[in-house]
């Protein structure tokens, strides 16, 4: 074994800690302040860079990386313009609660607060991007803060962190430490549950006669474990459930008691329960306002049970009875222990005139879209896409709009971590680099990206990275020529007078990807559709595919902003009047 | 448990429900970044500072001791709490107005200047205060006075007719009645 000190330069030190690390890729871009790590890079093979086309791409690609895997995604650019061009990776993260270390070159100590060139104060920047971030100044603090940056990163509430790192500091010598015992004083995130929440829990699950789950992105973080946990609980009490956008894949969309997603574009059967449950079991999801919609309407007769593992989540937009602070997998393996000793059983006949109600609710069929033979509904994409590749080992990543609500409603996923979405912030451009490092992750995985057409174009660069490295990424486009939900919010909020939302001046996506050394496809007609989406998937490239759908489609069943989970508006026979009456003037303020 | 109805997010009356003053205390690594940390929280959430004051307790431990005092409705000054106690360079978080009997205390220096009745009135008014003369010229005082904060208000306004200058004022420290520390 490794003397516990060395000596070594701080930019040594920075590969040594990604090794030690266990970090396999990290995504990133040089430039003068990170100079020193690039050179360290260039002298081992351990750890494998991965060039990005721009540092907002590096960032993404972490989170795909890290969502997909359940580790830490790594991501590394220079002082100045790299570092800004990261934060909306950053803030991304933070919203969607993945674990994410950035490390950033800076200026040389001395020059720090002269406004020396690219100098930023990156720091100060992040600041409200990152779970925590350091600037470090001393060569001999470096090692250790890098693998707190890893701990805070990943443990607790995960998130993205930030260390910045002069130049100075990286050419430097000093002591490395490892790993081992790394603990930050302040800093011990509660994760076992407390034994009286999860008895008053389980009593209240027990007296239930409408109750529901309501999941989220926690128990995708927790691990496979709390998946397993999930499906045991729900199983063994038969309890319907329903998920957030994040959430999906915990319960299999092929499950029993599964209802599909809820929210503003979620079933008509998950928010009409939600509507009407008598105890709602939160866990690992956050009351977001994409779910709750009106919240003095929101689900108003029910008792709520909330499991999180950040103490703040509790309370902060909606009053719950019984708060859990722990992680999911801890909180639900001693609920489940509690089920079982007291054996309960929930009232048969109450639960069967629920889950009557609730298959009622589910025979309207709210996904049901007026197909078409000539030209591809999108959600008629996304079926077929789903119909030929569910048989492999796929990840499914997306961009921001339609083509999104549309892909978590058509496409079904069994298991978690299959799913990457940007959630919280909602980021046009994150899914074509999330779907790279994810390949990153996942050599011989199908990784699709179900993208729009204007969101596409935001990271569109990163299909250069994948070309470089031989990542076989699938760019799934949804062209409708518009930014699709722009124009939807417009018919419902403004008259219909679409703004700037047409998508002028497309790119031939066909020849764009034969340009950057790919694949194209372009497919029009349903017909031909299944045909183009196999050689897709056959082609051992990075592939654009132009599908070119119906163009003025609106993604239903909607919760219109402000309106309660009942007042939901359906798809197939909804008039365009009542699309361009369903929000009123309160309405129209939110967002 | 509880039983009050969710209110809206959206259409939050915050009007309705009572906003009141919390005094917390919060104990926190002594690093760079976290004072700006605490700021930023403040700044970018909405929420209010209405004093605040920092400095390090314990030298070797590198802890700093913050007093907050905030207003707002009880599930604000429940959710700033929160969120403090969620970073991860805090070491813990007390609201003292939630636990009650506690001592809050705040340093003044005052100036007046003023000559012949008005100087021995304010004089007069210091003594009965038990602010200390720390600096007299002969037409002017700095007055020290430590105190509750509105004893502090009282005094200043006192002070306004008789020649006040200007005041300097820490801010509250504050700390709990009783044998027990604060954790962390
Ligand atoms: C970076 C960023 N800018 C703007 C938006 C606002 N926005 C949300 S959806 C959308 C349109 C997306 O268009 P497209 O990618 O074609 O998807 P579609 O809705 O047509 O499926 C826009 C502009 C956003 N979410 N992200
Ligand atoms: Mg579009």
């Amino acid at each position: 074994m490794a003397a516990a000190e060395e000596m070594m330069t701080g930019a040594e030190m920075v590969l040594r800690a990604l090794a030690d690390q266990g970090v396999k890729h990290v995504f990133g871009y040089p430039g003068g302040a990170v100079l020193p790590i690039y050179d360290e890079f260039f002298q081992q093979d351990k750890v494998k860079h991965i060039l990005v086309r721009h540092e907002q791409g590096a960032t993404h690609m972490a989170e795909g990386y890290a969502r997909s895997t359940g580790k830490c995604g790594v991501a590394l650019a220079t002082s100045g313009p790299g570092a800004t061009n990261c934060v909306t990776g950053l803030v991304d993260a933070l919203m969607d609660s993945i674990p994410m270390v950035c490390i950033t070159g800076q200026v040389p100590t001395h020059l720090i607060g002269s406004d020396a060139f690219q100098e930023c104060d990156t720091v100060g920047i992040t600041l409200p991007c990152t779970k925590q971030n350091w600037l470090v100044k001393d060569v001999n603090d470096l090692a250790r803060i890098l693998h707190e940056a890893f701990y805070v990163a990943t443990t607790g509430r995960p998130g993205p962190v930030l260390v910045d790192i002069p130049k100075d500091v990286q050419f430097a010598t000093g002591k490395y430490v490892g790993p081992e015992g790394i603990i930050v004083k302040s800093y011990q995130p509660r994760t076992a549950p407390d034994e009286k929440a999860i008895a008053a829990a389980v009593a209240l699950i027990a007296t239930t006669k409408k109750p529901l789950f309501y999941t989220g992105g926690g128990v995708i973080n927790s691990g496979d474990k709390a998946s397993k946990l999930l499906r045991e609980f729900v199983a063994l009490t038969g309890i319907p459930i329903t998920s957030t956008l994040m959430g999906l894949g915990a319960y299999p969309a092929s499950g029993s008691e599964w209802l599909g997603m809820l929210g503003m574009h979620g079933t008509y059967e998950a928010n009409m329960a939600m509507h009407d449950c008598d105890v709602m079991i939160n866990v690992g999801a956050r009351f977001d306002d994409r779910i709750t919609g009106r919240l003095d309407a929101f689900a108003p007769n029910s008792k709520k049970i909330h499991i999180d593992i950040d103490p703040s989540s509790i309370n902060k937009v909606v009053r719950v009875d019984v708060p859990v602070v722990a992680d999911v997998a801890k909180a639900l393996e001693a609920m489940i222990a509690v089920w079982k000793q007291a054996k309960h059983q929930l009232d048969p006949t109450a639960l069967n005139t629920w889950k009557k109600q609730i298959a009622q609710w589910k025979s309207i069929d709210c996904l049901k879209y007026r197909s078409n033979k000539d030209v591809i509904m999108p959600q008629y994409a996304i079926q077929r896409l789903y119909e030929l590749t569910k048989d492999m080992d796929t990840y499914i990543t997306t961009e921001v709009g339609q083509h999104q609500m549309w892909a978590a409603q058509f496409y079904r996923f069994e298991k978690p971590n299959r799913w990457m979405t940007s959630g919280g912030l909602g980021t046009m451009g994150y899914g074509l680099p999330a779907a790279v490092g994810e390949q990153a992750a996942h050599p011989k995985s199908l990784v699709i990206d179900i993208a729009g057409d204007a969101s596409v174009q935001m990271t569109i660069q990163e299909f250069s990275t994948a070309i470089q490295y031989k990542l076989p990424i699938k760019i799934f486009i949804l062209n409708n020529q518009y930014m699709g939900m722009v124009r939807q919010w417009q018919q419902l909020l403004h008259g219909n007078r679409m703004s700037e939302s047409y998508s002028e001046a497309l790119p031939d996506f066909v020849k764009l990807a034969e340009a950057y050394g790919g694949v194209g496809f372009r497919c029009d007609k349903p017909e031909d559709l299944d045909g183009m989406i196999k050689q897709m998937i056959a082609s051992p490239h990075p592939v654009l595919f132009d599908c070119r759908v119906a163009n003025l489609a609106n993604c239903f069943p909607m919760i219109p902003s402000g309106k309660a989970h009942n007042e939901m508006l359906l798809g197939e026979n909804v008039t365009d009047e009542q699309v361009g009456t369903a929000i009123d003037a309160k309405g129209k303020l939110l967002v | 448990m509880n039983t009050t109805a969710p209110q809206s997010a959206y259409f939050i009356d915050t009007k309705k429900q009572e906003i009141n003053i919390h005094t917390l205390a919060v104990v926190a690594e002594n690093q760079p970044g976290v004072l700006a940390r605490i700021i930023g929280l403040f700044a970018g959430r909405g929420y209010n500072i209405d004093s605040l004051t920092v400095s390090e307790t314990e030298h070797e431990k590198h802890v700093s001791r913050f007093t907050i005092v905030t207003s707002g409705t009880e599930k604000v000054v429940a959710q700033i709490k929160a969120q403090l106690e969620r970073m991860v360079l805090v070491h813990s978080v007390a609201d003292l107005t939630v636990q009650g009997n506690f001592l809050a205390r705040e340093l003044a220096m005052v100036k007046v200047c003023g000559q012949g009745d008005k100087r021995v009135e304010a004089l007069r008014l210091a003594d009965a205060f038990r602010a200390r003369v720390v600096d007299a010229s002969t037409d002017s005082f700095v007055f020290e006075l430590t105190g509750k904060p509105d004893k502090i208000d009282q005094f200043i306004s006192l002070m306004v007719p008789l020649g006040l200058v200007e005041v300097a004022r820490t801010g509250v420290a504050a700390i709990s009645r009783g044998p027990e520390g604060m954790k962390g």
